[in-house]
């Protein structure tokens, strides 16, 4: 049925191949290459996990619970953002910026909640050679040896869990730009603020939180030079990209959660 | 946006709007199901080898999930749907053949 649709759309070029709006062809055309991306990172996490003796295995029970509640938001917040799609196309302009903030709000509680799982490892011990030293924290670590003795653990999760939050961050940005268009960036300059400065200089959030400056400087060009009513179209691209977002925990949370589990 | 592209995107909104929200919640309710039970199984000591094979299956369910419902691939055109699927499909194989020759190590050397 919807095949046949396509010839019943006048116009002076061919029909569209797959059906629908080019805007939407090339969102699935960049999360394509980006599965390919994740992909990479995850068979670079079990390639390790699986040939190297030692791995540390650090998800406690409390680890577990913080990163399950975390699937817990990403799901709920791909929920809201169908519902702010639906909202979208039935042309209920206040349901659809709901339901964006909504997902918003679940996205930055997921960001938080991972943030703080971050912070716990490296206090532990598991950390980069990049991170700075948690002052009074590295004769108690846990894992104080781990950083030696099996690089690639330390390399291959904050890589991978890294490339993941940096990604639910964008979403947040992206789906912040499509609600509230201008208004957002004030937004997004106290969030950058609040991260800058709330965040102690030991840890990485402190230098990361500059990736939302470099994105209100980005969004401000974009929104002055090409200021637009985003339409249920712009929704529903940003919502493809969102559920992307949720998809790749989905692989994330098992592979290296739960299999890494220290649960006694 | 031009002519043709409003259409398509005006054909698209019209299929949106004949989706029920129960559906939705549904595919939610099914989503948080599975993860319970990956986090069940995580506290059961299962052996490793068998833990991912369930671990895997069920993250392939939730994202077939993700991908038909919320993503509506399931209600796009099948050029659209073979074209995306197949060739992520086969690129994530040729990860795995180049992966392969090692991935016999997981019998002996083992996730512990």
């Amino acid at each position: 049925m919807a095949e046949s649709a396509l010839h019943d759309i006048p116009s002076a070029y061919e029909p569209s191949l797959f059906g629908t709006y080019s805007k939407k062809i090339g969102m699935w055309l960049f999360l394509l290459s980006d599965s390919l991306t994740f992909g990479a990172l995850l068979y670079a996490y079990s390639y390790g996990r699986i040939s190297t003796e030692g791995w540390p295995t650090p998800f406690h029970s409390q680890s577990i619970i913080n990163a399950t509640i975390m699937t817990a938001f990403l799901l709920t917040s791909s929920l809201t953002m169908v519902l702010a799609v639906r909202a979208s196309v039935h042309g209920d302009a206040k349901g659809q910026r709901l339901w964006l903030i909504a997902t918003m709000l679940c996205g930055t509680g997921f960001i938080v909640l991972h943030g703080r799982e971050w912070s716990n490892l490296i206090a532990e011990g598991l950390t980069l050679p990049m991170f700075p030293k948690v002052p009074g924290h590295e004769a108690a670590s846990e894992f104080v040896n781990v950083s030696k003795t099996v690089p690639q653990f330390g390399a291959t999760f904050f890589g991978l869990t890294g490339m993941h939050m940096l990604h639910v961050t964008l979403g947040v940005i992206y789906l912040g730009v499509v609600a509230l268009r201008r208004k957002f960036i004030p937004i997004l300059l106290v969030l950058w603020l609040v991260a800058w400065l709330g965040t102690p200089v030991y840890s990485p959030f402190h230098y990361g939180a500059h990736v939302l400056l470099i994105a209100a400087i980005v969004c401000s060009i974009i929104l002055w030079l090409k200021p637009k009513v985003y339409d249920s179209s712009d929704v529903e691209v940003a919502g493809l990209y969102w559920h992307f977002v949720d998809l790749v925990w989905m692989f994330i949370f098992p592979l290296v959660y739960l299999m890494s589990a220290k649960i006694l | 946006m031009d002519t043709i592209q409003q259409a398509l995107a005006e054909r698209v909104a019209e299929e949106h709007r004949h989706h029920g929200k129960a559906l939705f919640f549904w595919v939610w309710g099914a989503l948080l199901a599975m993860t319970a039970i990956e986090v069940y199984l995580t506290y059961q000591n299962l052996q490793p080898v068998k833990m991912l094979t369930i671990l895997l299956g069920l993250s392939f369910v939730k994202a077939a999930l993700i991908i038909g419902y919320f993503m509506h691939l399931k209600y796009e055109v099948s050029r659209m749907k073979w074209l995306t699927m197949g060739s992520v499909v086969a690129c994530l194989i040729l990860m795995t053949i180049f992966f392969f020759p090692d991935a016999f190590r997981i019998l002996h050397l083992g996730v512990k």
